[in-house]
């Protein structure tokens, strides 16, 4: 017994910089941003200069009330939704085919977790450039991807200048997500799929098993809890979503004004004025994040064959 | 459904190309499977058992060599064609799917006209757990089963789509001691209520012998002796066939033939009359001995071993290849053991005697007739007796290096990446090239490194016109796996020959 205590304290003592950290930098913004939300008019200067704030919901009535809320919640929705399945897909695909070549299976897994290892801004400035729209006199210079679309003999899109449609800025902010959350998943996939014993497919050949059978009846199960990790990972990085946004269009978020604001863009830009609101929409997003996480495990569970 | 395999070789590239290492693994493999007999390949591991396995199967390809399922050549059909039943050492039963679905996968897979509804699918399936016993656990994972069950399903599995011939590769290995007997048993009552032809590999020779009708024991790639397995047990061709089978094993000793008398050391212990004076191995199994006051072989006894019913007499003798000499005797008998030394008289169809060079067996007396009803009674079952004497031609290099073949690489990218890789070393040769010639100009004197390296050059260069042309064109392989298959039999001095004089 004594000893058991003696090397509880030891414990504490050695987690102790961890945990100190953790509650200055975790814990207590976390505490800090509930306590915040709550407080009607939360500015943190007046806090210190000595004045009080009544409790009560109006930060988050008028978080919710401010004219851009819906749609930022809405970009951010459709992002996630949109992003999470086709990276997901594609990084499975990907993977499966990384994993059934043999010869430059190292340099070409070298090539697909170079994103992974690039600078965000710098993605987004390329983007940038990739479906950009220059005026150059009367006519206009085009990035790389109109160019493409032009020698398949389209028309040119206004992808994200002055002018350009939600639904093409959507469109491009998409592929930057899904391309940089690709490496990632590409990862986890193939290492869950190096650790498939290859008696099953064996096994799948001698009874006759088409390849897309195989693929949906052996792989996806057996590779299920690499797949549910990075849907569950994915959705929560989603709703995160904002360095994206900013490296395509820079600070004004959109192609005008905040077109394609998200919601941790909206946090950003209120808490500088507005530290009670920008913190009750934290805590909404939270929330959501939670439900949706939960919602996850949820199908997961009935899903995943661990 | 009988199985025929021809002139079946297996040449495995080597990985690594500088030392070209190729490992021939199965070689020259002539054997028929009759229809519904269970057939046990037997050998010590890394004999190419599996690999035949594999090969029948159609998981692997052979290099050269034929494969007839009844009379249709399947040696070109891809595994789900050939209405094979595969039973893999660790089931690869799939973990997210209940037994049921387990069994069911096979038939779902069936397509167009074979289609079947979901009623018969149901069926049969359950008709395959009720043969192999498991019809209660259907809505189980596998994980939720014993290893034998696990086991019986994996059977239920392979047999549910009906298959021509059933594969077991090494399936009693993961059980523990006396479910293996049971499984074993098991598997010969489901063989025998099929009537399905079934191939069982194994490097168990109790499990070999107890279950199949034939079986073909397997050394270094070649078949060492074929035979039902108490024939083979009582009348090995060779030393390799009588040490790997029997347990306990058989007592090897040194000795030789003069005058028609068999001395073991310095005591005459048998007469052979009729072999001619050489030297030999003397095998004698166990149960061979006879305990008597005037025997012939004298043992030094170091200690019993009571078995219940029989003893087991351990000894030692200076003319023993083994440590110790186990003989086998009537626990009756336990007392007429006094002292140190145990004299024994042997019995006759229990000693085999061995040639020391090749190791081949030399009958004498009544053996030589005993050989001869065996090989009449394998033809008269359509049943070819195979034997292999003298050295394994893996032993002798010269099959190895006539016989490399460059695995045909049929990945699209792998032949994108080799034809860039030649030309990067043809490149890498002419500079080489251009260099030497220089160095030469610098120094005269030196000659003989010079050529050394030249030798070298010349045999890359032949190495890469081997790999471009099979880059280059795919008939070629064809052609060049026609040719390897004729290599072997010129090369091989001594293959596999069909011995049936005795």
């Amino acid at each position: 017994m004594d000893n058991k205590k003696k090397n509880q304290w030891k414990a504490w003592l050695y987690l102790a910089p961890t945990v100190v950290l953790l509650l200055i930098f975790t814990v207590w913004p976390m505490i800090n941003t509930l306590r915040m939300s709550v407080l009607e008019g939360y500015d943190s200067l007046k806090e210190i200069g000595g004045a009080s704030f009544s409790f009560g919901f109006d930060n988050f009535k008028q978080i919710v009330e401010f004219y851009r809320f819906k749609d930022c919640m809405l970009t951010t929705i459709l992002l996630t939704f949109i992003t999470v399945p086709v990276s997901t897909l594609l990084a499975l695909v990907i993977a499966v085919a990384l994993n059934s070549i043999k010869f430059v299976k190292k340099t070409l897994q070298t090539i697909f977790f170079l994103p992974y290892v690039t600078n965000t801004i710098a993605i987004g400035m390329v983007f940038m450039a990739m479906f950009n729209r220059i005026p150059v006199g009367d006519t206009y210079s085009y990035g790389i991807i109109n160019n493409i679309i032009q020698a398949f003999g389209g028309e040119p899109v206004n992808w994200i200048n002055g002018g350009s449609s939600y639904w093409a800025n959507i469109a491009v902010v998409s592929v930057y997500i899904i391309w940089n959350a690709l490496p990632f998943k590409i990862l986890v996939l193939l290492g869950g799929l190096q650790g498939v014993n290859k008696q099953y497919y064996d096994a799948a050949k001698v009874d006759g098993t088409s390849r897309f059978r195989t693929f949906w009846r052996i792989t996806v199960p057996l590779l299920s809890p690499m797949i549910a990790y990075v849907v569950i990972t994915g959705f929560i990085g989603g709703f995160k979503e904002y360095s994206s946004v900013l490296g395509i269009f820079g600070p004004s978020m959109g192609p005008g004004n905040h077109e394609m604001d998200t919601m941790v863009g909206l946090i950003y830009e209120s808490v500088s004025e507005q530290q009670g609101q920008a913190s009750a929409a934290a805590l909404i997003l939270f929330v959501i994040i939670f439900a949706v996480t939960m919602i996850n495990m949820y199908v997961s569970k009935k899903k995943v064959h661990y | 459904m009988k199985v025929v395999l021809q002139n079946i070789t297996k040449i495995f590239p080597s990985r690594n190309k500088k030392t070209k290492d190729e490992v021939i693994a199965v070689n020259d493999f002539n054997f028929e499977i009759p229809d519904g007999k269970l057939v046990c390949l037997l050998g010590p591991s890394g004999c190419g058992k599996s690999t035949t396995l594999y090969m029948i199967s159609g998981l692997q390809a052979p290099t050269s060599g034929k494969i007839f399922f009844g009379e249709d050549d399947v040696t070109k059909l891809s595994p789900e064609n050939r209405g094979i039943g595969l039973v893999f050492q660790n089931y690869a039963l799939y973990p997210h799917m209940t037994v049921q679905q387990n069994i069911l996968f096979p038939l779902q897979n069936f397509k167009g006209e074979n289609r079947l509804s979901k009623e018969v699918m149901l069926k049969r399936a359950n008709e395959a757990a009720k043969l192999v016993q498991i019809e209660e656990y259907m809505n189980r994972k596998p994980a939720e089963l014993s290893g034998g069950q696990q086991q019986r399903v994996a059977i239920a599995r392979a047999l549910v789509k009906m298959p021509r011939v059933l594969l077991l590769d090494e399936p009693l290995s993961n059980l523990d001691a006396r479910l293996r007997l049971q499984t074993r048993e098991e598997i010969r009552r489901i063989q025998r209520s099929t009537q399905i032809t079934t191939i069982f590999v194994t490097h168990d020779q109790e499990e070999a012998m107890s279950i199949s009708d034939y079986i073909v024991i397997m050394k270094l790639g070649v078949i060492m002796q074929t035979g039902k397995p108490q024939n083979v047990y009582d009348d090995p061709a060779n030393l390799f066939v009588a040490k790997f089978l029997g347990a306990p094993p058989i007592n090897v000793f040194s000795g030789k033939v003069e005058n028609g008398k068999l001395y073991v050391g310095e005591e005459a212990v048998l007469d052979v009359k009729g072999v001619e004076d050489q030297e030999v191995y003397v095998g004698i199994r166990p149960e061979g001995f006879k305990l008597d006051k005037d025997g012939k072989l004298s043992v030094k006894v170091t200690g019993v071993d009571v078995m219940g019913r029989d003893i087991s007499v351990v000894s030692t003798s200076e003319s023993s290849l083994n440590p110790v000499v186990r003989s086998i005797i009537s626990a009756d008998e336990m007392g007429n053991i006094s002292g140190d030394v145990a004299k024994f008289n042997l019995k006759e169809h229990k000693v085999f005697i061995f040639n020391k060079e090749t190791e081949e067996r030399v009958r004498f007396g009544k053996q030589v007739a005993a050989h001869q009803k065996i090989v009449e009674e394998m033809e008269a079952e359509g049943q070819s007796y195979v034997v292999h004497n003298g050295p394994l031609p893996r032993e002798a290099d010269d099959v190895a290096k006539e016989s490399v073949l460059p695995e045909p690489p049929k990945n699209v990218f792998v032949r994108a990446f080799l034809a860039v890789k030649n030309f990067f070393i043809k490149v890498g040769e002419f500079f080489k090239k251009l260099f030497k010639k220089k160095d030469e100009n610098k120094e005269e004197a030196d000659a003989t490194p010079t050529e050394e390296v030249k030798t070298e050059t010349v045999d890359e260069i032949k190495s890469e016109e081997v790999k471009t042309e099979a880059v280059d064109e795919i008939k070629i392989e064809e052609v060049k796996t026609e040719e390897v298959s004729e290599k072997p039999k010129k090369s091989a001095k001594k293959p596999a020959k069909t011995d049936n004089e005795g």
